[in-house]
């Protein structure tokens, strides 16, 4: 290997997807998928209900991941992977990591219950919820992921301002309820952080629940090659923040030393193209506030580890 | 060893006996003493399995047909709204080929709020690719779920089972029960060890998505499974009998069957009635048989063509209904009946539901009206016994 001076390469080189995935240009699940399978390896199982992933590895008989796979129903996600732990745990199997991959739709939406009663058994395994913020494999519909101002082909904006009006459901938070061992965003723009995070989940024991930040070009009308710009953006103008929540505390692991406005990242991306004025002023306000909730949060629960 | 023990413990104890690894349940009326027993017999340390304590049913069921992907013996339990909740995840676990076993105890089903016997909740689960086998003792439900997990892990057949009991007059009710000796149970049932699984080693993908060319063929393949389960289950039985000296009659247990001017099809402890009432029928000289429909699927085609050879008057009494139609047993044996020389006449009589009760007195006046039709013919081709309300509300 190389001396001492070169640079250290934190992402594995190894490959545990292939090329062949059916996803569209400029995909960021892609890129979730690809990192995740690099950081935990290939002892792991993975369990994926409807969503793009449950297309996009292929069409019987291909396959393009080279772990083994298990589709299940929309809801279940939780269940299953506590169905698989504890058959792993029958047959004294240790060193596998259970994983279950959902989008927001059947994390946040449909599959909440599930993931809820799993969290809350304490079942070891981990949760990731890649967020492209709608429905995306059914084409576009508003989940409760779906940022407020969102044009989506269920909240079709038309001459009645009908954009998505109710915030983001903040699943981080919701995790944090359920004293979870360890939570964390991580986005696709990142990936030297997601690499970080996902090992570091790996080594705790108990559930542990991840959100990616994964760019749909398609349904938030945008090009293909934005894809890590907007990832980019995103994190420098605080609408989606990437931290970590470590049996309660938090750790925010990425801060701009000033935030950019948050227009500018709404205007690569044709779904919040009708926004008027003052509605961008009032997200604005929003994202700040929410901001600075943050960080009083991880100033307040560090200053409780620290004394 | 002989215990006393309702329906619900025998189901708990056919669980620890097949040796379930991993159990996955939501609690219901009036199965919940099915998971408290459970949750009891493995803080004892009596039973080795890993317990899920899930936060409904339709993720009892995930849980159950993931644990069985990963090649683990998986068991659950439930009744009546658990049933119909995990409808989707049923017609997974057929789909997914998971000989997964459930012990379901019949349950009416709401509104108006009723926990009493009915079979509505796995009538209506006809088409989800399940093996129903409904019992009329407590033995008989713990000798099931040790048989059904023989037939359903052979591994041309990897299919799932419902063992079913009847609300409180089984799961409720004691009665003496032999636990079977665990040395002659694991000769019997040998360790679940499925071809494919999920398997780091072996990194196989599992139900994914496939074109209309193969999912037909996934298709037919279930089907094929499923037609295999009539022999399979017999042979099951065969062997068991041999090994613990106990059967049950097969796909249909017949009673009195062979010289009878008309016989009574039923499921479930009813049956058991009916016999009962047969043999008092007989000593007065009405010529009476039972016919227990034991596995509702596979449809025991064959054996109700054999009845109609033995008898010319059939009464279907159907503890379910489907509304616009008939009762669910009464269309499985007329469509059997179809095509052949000599067809009985078929009478359906809707009796029970919800619990209302059935006595050897109603069984008795259920028989005489059947008797009867030798003399006047089809009188009606359906009958709600005890219903008094007739001409709207």
């Amino acid at each position: 290997m190389g001396g001492g001076r070169l640079a250290k390469f934190t992402i594995p080189e190894e490959e545990y997807m292939n090329s062949g995935h059916v996803g569209c240009l400029g995909c960021g699940a892609c890129h979730a998928m690809r990192y995740t399978l690099k950081a935990l390896g290939p002892r792991t199982i993975m369990s994926i209900p409807a969503c793009c992933w449950a297309v996009m590895p292929g069409v019987f008989p291909l396959k393009c991941l080279e772990i083994p796979l298990l589709n299940t129903a929309f809801e279940t996600t939780g269940a299953s992977i506590s169905g698989i732990r504890a058959a792993l745990d029958a047959k004294g199997i240790e060193d596998v990591t259970v994983v279950g991959f959902a989008g927001d739709g059947g994390t946040a939406d449909i599959g909440i219950q599930a993931l809820s009663g799993m969290v809350e058994r304490g079942t070891d395994v981990m949760y990731i919820m890649y967020d492209n913020e709608a429905y995306m494999n059914t084409g576009i519909q508003r989940s409760s992921s779906t940022p407020i101002g969102a044009w989506t082909t269920t909240t079709p904006v038309g001459t009645t301002r009908d954009w998505k009006k109710m915030p983001k459901k903040n699943m981080i938070e919701i995790m944090v309820a359920h004293k979870i061992p360890y939570t964390a965003s991580i986005s696709v723009g990142y990936p030297e952080d997601m690499i970080k995070k996902l090992r570091k989940a790996k080594e705790i024991r108990g559930p542990k629940f991840i959100q990616i930040y994964a760019p749909c070009p398609t349904g938030w009308r945008m090009a293909p090659e934005l894809t890590i710009e907007v990832c980019r953006e995103a994190v420098a103008c605080a609408a989606y923040p990437l931290y970590e929540v470590e049996n309660g505390v938090y750790k925010i692991t990425r801060k701009p030393k000033e935030l950019k406005p948050v227009k500018d990242y709404m205007a690569m991306q044709g779904r919040f193209r009708h926004l008027p004025q003052e509605e961008l002023d009032d997200i604005q306000r929003k994202v700040t506030q929410e901001w600075e909730i943050l960080l009083k949060k991880e100033e307040f629960t560090q200053s409780l580890v620290s004394e | 060893m002989k215990i006393m023990m309702t329906g619900n413990y025998a189901s708990a104890y056919g669980a620890m006996a097949a040796k379930a690894e991993v159990v996955a349940a939501y609690p219901i009326t009036p199965q919940t003493s099915i998971v408290e027993k459970i949750a009891t017999l493995v803080s004892s340390g009596e039973m080795k399995c890993q317990y899920v304590k899930v936060e409904s049913e339709h993720s009892a069921m995930a849980a159950c047909i993931s644990a069985s992907q990963t090649g683990a013996r998986a068991y659950t339990a439930s009744s009546a709204h658990g049933l119909t909740l995990m409808h989707e995840l049923l017609i997974w676990a057929s789909g997914a080929r998971t000989p997964v076993v459930m012990s379901n105890v019949n349950r009416a089903m709401g509104p108006p709020w009723s926990v009493w016997a009915d079979q509505h909740d796995t009538m209506a689960q006809r088409d989800t690719g399940w093996m129903q086998v409904y019992c009329d003792s407590n033995q008989e439900v713990l000798d099931s779920i040790i048989m059904a997990y023989k037939v359903g892990e052979r591994a041309d057949i990897m299919l799932p089972s419902m063992i079913i009991e009847d609300a409180f007059i089984l799961s409720h009710t004691m009665e003496p029960v032999d636990y079977p000796d665990p040395e002659l149970v694991e000769g019997y049932l040998p360790s679940f060890d499925p071809r494919f699984r999920l398997d780091v080693d072996e990194p196989y993908g599992f139900g994914s998505l496939v074109m209309p060319n193969w999912y037909m063929e996934f298709r037919f393949k279930i089907n094929e499974a499923m037609e295999k389960t009539r022999g399979a289950i017999l042979e099951a039985e065969k062997e068991f009998e041999e090994t613990f000296g106990r059967s049950y009659g097969g796909l249909m247990d017949f009673y009195k069957c062979e010289d009878a001017d008309a016989v009574l099809v039923l499921a479930g402890t009813v049956a058991s009635t009916a016999k009962h009432v047969a043999d008092k029928l007989r000593s007065d000289g009405k010529k009476v048989g039972v016919a227990r429909l034991r596995c509702f699927r596979p449809f025991p085609y064959d054996e109700v063509r054999q009845l109609a050879k033995m008898t010319n008057i059939i009464g279907v009494c159907d503890r379910s209904y489907t509304f616009g139609h008939w009762g669910p047993m009464a269309t499985e044996v007329k469509g059997a009946l179809y095509g052949l020389a000599d067809v009985p006449t078929v009478k359906n009589y809707i009796m029970g539901l919800g619990g209302k009760d059935l006595t050897p007195e109603v069984l008795e006046k259920v028989f005489v009206k059947t008797l009867q039709l030798k003399d006047t013919g089809l009188d009606t081709e359906i009958e709600w016994i005890g219903v008094t309300g007739h001409g709207g509300w």
